[in-house]
């Protein structure tokens, strides 16, 4: 029996599997289909202070190996998640889960924290400072290192919770990022985020998504994900959840061989519903091909 | 919502540009007509949308257009090959308040989803009209499929190159029903909503990331709130659309 059990600051989790927020609403879509218990948890959908509708449609393109996205954060709003989605997430899904928080200015973030973090279900935050999407928004905050350390100590601030950043990977200096946030009190690291990315429809001359850029996610960003990751691991002590192109169980041992404690699938989990499940479980016969007897052993095995 | 290996049956061209497929396998999570199912094609990142044209216990009819590099891919496919699918995706068309004299509009490629619904609802005993679009004669399709169904047909061309001239708004006037189904273009849509007397439904086509309400890229505003067109559409009741 091999173990994939992971301690992910101080909740162990069956597995180091996480949907990545995004891309699996708050769950209940995917339990009809299967048992999302399976899961070691998941990242709800990008929670704000307020309502958003985001951005206007297509919302979409596909690209070569992955696709870009511009939905622009939609979601309730924190009120209606708490009132509405958590209670519908909590008949199908009986572990911890992580919240994923977004926000436009430093008190937005704490407050939608300081409101979250009273619900049991809750197991961590994700803290997003970096969606790419929002004009003014996110992106500035996660660009430099002291408006992500400010944004990470007033959250801190609100809640004891395991509390990770995740950050953008459109940033010269990533590395210098995740360290002022270690600094600023986070239990944790999450990357990436999606890159930066654009595509053109040949017959009308004009960007494809109607808010022109997007955020590129899906395999083809996984050699950019395993690099950051692999960097940041040697610069901080806190555990880092990896993503960034993962559709496999051997995608989930190469990110845990750069230094990721748990892995997060996105673009993935909207081409294969059942991507998570099926990965969960192949992951102990890939193990076993590749001689891992306990998943934590190999964090960061390729330093 | 389910995923399935189906076998291509066969893949024929209905006109230059149309093409109708049948795939064979588990057809039990279709729940209504006006559905469409998501195709997962080699080297494409992202699965297609399509709306089914036809089902029975067995087997899935799709009629698509050749639009872009997905659908190009699509009509090269051969009988006998396999194809990956999420089948009974989207609301699809309700049937229950149509009255007896149902009118059901199509646009181009529009028109597949409303096959099957003119199917059930003419086994229903309803008394049923089709007006279906085109731009001109060579781009016909399904009319003797539906005339075989028993509804009174009527083919409109732009350019008047066969049956009635002008757009489907212009059969629409001297037609006497209780309530409308359309698919089809966005212009197609505004004309039929200045034109229609009853209530009706209309199905929406958009960009879809996963096609199953997860990711949230083909969101609408409507009079009752936010809405997915894959999931929570592709079919809205004309009270509720935002035009």
């Amino acid at each position: 029996m091999v173990n994939t059990k992971i301690n992910l600051c101080g909740i162990e989790i069956d597995n180091p599997v996480i949907p990545a927020s995004g891309t699996f609403g708050f769950g209940y879509e995917f339990a009809e289909i299967y048992d999302i218990n399976c899961l070691g948890t998941f990242s709800f959908k990008g929670t704000t202070k307020d309502p958003r509708f985001g951005n206007p449609t297509p919302r979409i393109a596909e690209c070569d190996s992955g696709m870009i996205n511009a939905v622009g954060l939609q979601n309730p709003g924190v009120e209606k998640v708490i009132s509405d989605e958590l209670p519908k997430l909590k008949a199908c899904f009986n572990k911890p889960v992580m919240a994923n928080v977004s926000g436009f200015s430093v008190e937005d973030y704490a407050y939608t924290v300081e409101q979250l973090d009273s619900q049991d279900q809750i197991g961590w935050f994700e803290v997003n400072v970096s969606c790419p999407n929002v004009h003014g928004g996110g992106m500035s905050f996660g660009t430099s290192p002291e408006a992500a350390a400010e944004v990470t100590a007033a959250v801190r601030n609100v809640t004891d919770k395991p509390l990770f950043i995740k950050l953008s990977p459109n940033v010269t200096d990533i590395v210098a990022i995740a360290k002022a946030c270690e600094a600023a009190g986070a239990d944790g690291i999450s990357m990436i985020n999606t890159m930066l990315g654009m595509r053109i429809d040949l017959k009308t001359r004009r960007p494809v998504i109607a808010n022109k850029m997007g955020g590129f996610s899906g395999p083809a960003i996984k050699p950019v994900a395993l690099r950051m990751v692999y960097q940041v691991y040697e610069a901080v002590k806190i555990p880092i959840i990896g993503m960034g192109g993962i559709a496999t169980a051997k995608d989930v041992i190469e990110m845990m061989l750069a230094g990721a404690t748990a892995v997060q699938v996105g673009a993935q989990n909207l081409v294969d519903p059942f991507a998570c499940r099926d990965i969960i479980n192949d992951l102990p016969s890939v193990m076993k091909k590749y001689g891992i007897d306990d998943l934590t052993s190999i964090i960061g095995g390729a330093h | 919502m389910t995923q399935g290996l189906y076998e291509i049956i066969k893949n024929d061209a209905l006109t230059s540009t149309v093409y109708k497929m049948v795939i064979k396998g588990d057809t039990s999570a279709i729940t209504a007509p006006g559905q469409f199912v998501n195709l997962k094609l080699e080297g494409k990142f992202l699965r297609r949308p399509i709306s089914i044209c036809d089902y029975d216990d067995t087997s899935i009819t799709l009629v698509y257009k050749v639009v872009g590099e997905g659908t190009e891919q699509m009509a090269e496919m051969k009988a006998g090959e396999v194809i990956d699918v999420l089948v009974g995706l989207g609301n699809g068309y309700s049937l229950d308040k149509c009255g007896e004299k149902p009118l059901f509009i199509g646009g181009g490629v529009g028109i597949p989803p409303l096959y099957n619904l003119c199917k059930k609802l003419i086994k229903a005993g309803k008394t049923c009209t089709v007006i279906l679009g085109f731009n001109n004669a060579d781009e016909i399709f399904l009319e003797d499929d539906f005339k075989a169904l028993g509804a009174n047909v009527i083919v409109t061309t732009v350019d008047g190159s066969y049956g009635t001239k002008g757009f489907v708004t212009d059969a629409m006037k001297d037609i006497n029903y209780t309530y409308f189904f359309t698919c089809g273009p966005m212009p197609m849509f505004k004309a039929i909503e200045s034109t229609a007397v009853t209530s009706g439904q209309y199905s929406f086509e958009e960009r879809m990331g996963c096609g199953f309400g997860a990711c949230m890229g083909c969101s609408c505003k409507t009079k009752y709130g936010n809405k997915r067109i894959c999931k929570d559409g592709p079919v809205l009741e004309r009270e509720e659309i935002i035009w």
